[in-house]
């Protein structure tokens, strides 16, 4: 793990590694989301209890899933930035951050509209939802300290920082929430994920996920090599301001 | 020890020269925990209900008011990199920083507290735990805005940018904060969440100074 | 074909839900790809003339 992560901190090492891994990455993403998606909204049983709602969670559990692992990935490439300043494992969570900040919202707005038909309103303050609206502020706190400074690589490097508080934060405020929530006492409890799942919910549950985390790498790959350009380009450019000089 | 407490002297003292960021601070939590009931109505059943959470919210407001300050006049005038290369650890000048932002934006409205919370109709019983969850509490809330004020050091905009920062980050502290004004309220159980805050504090304090401090290294760097 | 549209009276509910992730994976792909592509010009662009200027 290690050692692969240090060759691939090498920009030219990655490049290739995008250029090989991309198209496997897509065609698994949109195999498992679409293949997943048909499975939830027209294969699987209605749920005894929840009846067709329950097909939201093929959508709304993989993207909260994945906004968590996308936050913890960030802090991970974020110490190794801070740390062993590989810059390209800055650059790498400067590139994941907005991708996270559209599967927490995708978990936000999915859970809305879950809520509507279970709990009677599209917002109720429930432990889960709660956590993940923190997750995205913490996730638009990123994105807005890393482009506040007009020196990139300073804005990257607060960021970093700020990542890694999040993340010894972010067990603090999901124990917080619940603790909080158990407190008030919420009407009703928004049952997803639940160890009592059925088979022949788990499979596209499990596709699904799969396709999420597909189209997660696919993406990251692509906004990744994105950013080096962007980088590359600046380098290139105060190079070039100095030789006039 | 004494870099300490001439850092926390020398705060203070500017503090008070510049016209008294307490007092400013302390007329600010007056003024925003009046102006709710202006907002929810002068119902005394409800304000009672909601007066531990109005005031945990202010309290919280208030301590963010100056964090943008906190190291930005160390930074221009240049006394930021003389912490830093001075033999005393970085990290300890930070507490003595958060010390003083505390005396100056914490204490006063520990010692206010009493007196909004008769205005907005808090139970009696409950005033001791406020005091005592706030004395516990505010801490928490200038070691963690203290992070914030550093990481914002150089960036555009760094006001707005604070909040959105810190905010999240509080939300655990103010969650038992007010959990242990509320279990007198209920009748229930006031130990674990004053314990719980309390471990944060504990916990949390000597992180706050590492991240303070590295921060601040890379503001001057 | 009318009762899977109706999805058992959550018409209101799935549907969105399915949409809403649909666009916002969309858009991303969209948004990254497109920024992608205008920056990798760019590099390219300023790589000739740099290259230029060296070995003209």
């Amino acid at each position: 793990m290690t050692t692969s992560f240090h060759r691939l901190a090498n920009p030219a090492r990655f490049q290739k590694f995008a250029r090989r891994a991309l198209p496997w990455s897509w065609a698994v993403a949109v195999l498992g989301l679409g293949s997943g998606f048909v499975w939830g909204l027209a294969l699987s049983p209605a749920d005894y209890q929840q009846g067709d709602t329950v097909r939201v969670m093929y959508v709304h559990v993989p993207a909260a899933w994945m906004a968590m692992a996308c936050y913890a990935l960030m802090a991970l490439l974020s110490a190794s930035f801070l740390v062993w300043k590989h810059q390209l494992a800055g650059i790498a969570a400067l590139a994941a951050a907005p991708v996270g900040a559209c599967f927490t919202a995708i978990a936000l707005i999915t859970g809305s509209l879950w809520g509507k038909p279970t709990w009677g309103t599209w917002w109720v303050w429930d432990a889960r939802l709660t956590s993940v609206l923190v997750l995205f502020f913490l996730y638009l706190g990123y994105m807005a300290l890393a482009g506040a400074f007009d020196d990139r690589l300073r804005g990257l490097r607060a960021a970093s920082l700020l990542a890694l508080v999040g993340i010894i934060n972010l067990p603090i405020i999901k124990f917080s929430v619940d603790w909080w929530n158990t407190l008030h006492q919420p009407a009703s409890i928004l049952r997803a994920g639940g160890p009592s799942i059925h088979a022949s919910m788990l499979w596209p549950l499990a596709i699904t996920a799969l396709g999420f985390a597909a189209f997660l790498v696919a993406i990251l790959l692509v906004r990744i090599r994105s950013e080096l350009a962007l980088w590359r380009t600046e380098a290139l450019m105060r190079r070039q301001t100095r030789g006039m000089t | 020890m004494t870099t300490f407490g001439a850092l926390v002297r020398r705060d203070l003292a500017l503090a008070t020269l510049r016209g008294g960021d307490a007092a400013l601070t302390l007329v600010f939590f007056v003024v925003a925990v009046a102006v709710f009931p202006f907002g929810v109505g002068p119902d005394p059943d409800l304000l009672a209900r909601i007066s531990a959470g109005i005031i945990w919210v202010t309290a919280l407001l208030a301590s963010m008011t100056s964090l943008e300050r906190l190291y930005r006049v160390d930074l221009e005038d240049g006394s930021l990199e003389i912490m830093a290369l001075s033999a005393q650890p970085l990290e300890l000048q930070v507490a003595a920083k958060c010390l003083a932002h505390w005396v100056t934006s914490g204490l006063p409205v520990v010692v206010l507290s009493p007196l909004m919370a008769m205005l907005i109709n808090l139970d009696m019983a409950a005033w001791w735990i406020l005091i005592v969850s706030l004395a516990i509490g505010t801490p928490v809330l200038s070691l963690v805005g203290s992070i914030g004020g550093a990481l914002v050091l150089g960036a555009r905009k760094s006001g707005a940018l604070i909040g959105l920062i810190v905010l999240p980050l509080q939300v655990p502290v103010l969650i038992f904060g007010i959990g242990a004004v509320e279990a007198v309220l209920r009748g229930g159980p006031v130990w674990p969440p004053l314990l719980i805050e309390a471990a944060i504090l504990i916990a949390g304090t000597p992180l706050a100074l590492w991240a303070s401090a590295v921060a601040l290294r890379m503001a001057i760097e | 074909m009318s009762a899977f549209f109706d999805m058992g009276g959550y018409a209101a509910t799935v549907w969105p839900a399915y949409g809403v992730t649909i666009a916002i994976l969309v858009a991303l792909v969209v948004v990254s790809v497109r920024s992608s592509r205008r920056r990798h010009r760019v590099l390219e662009r300023l790589e000739r003339e740099t290259r230029r200027q060296r070995d003209p």
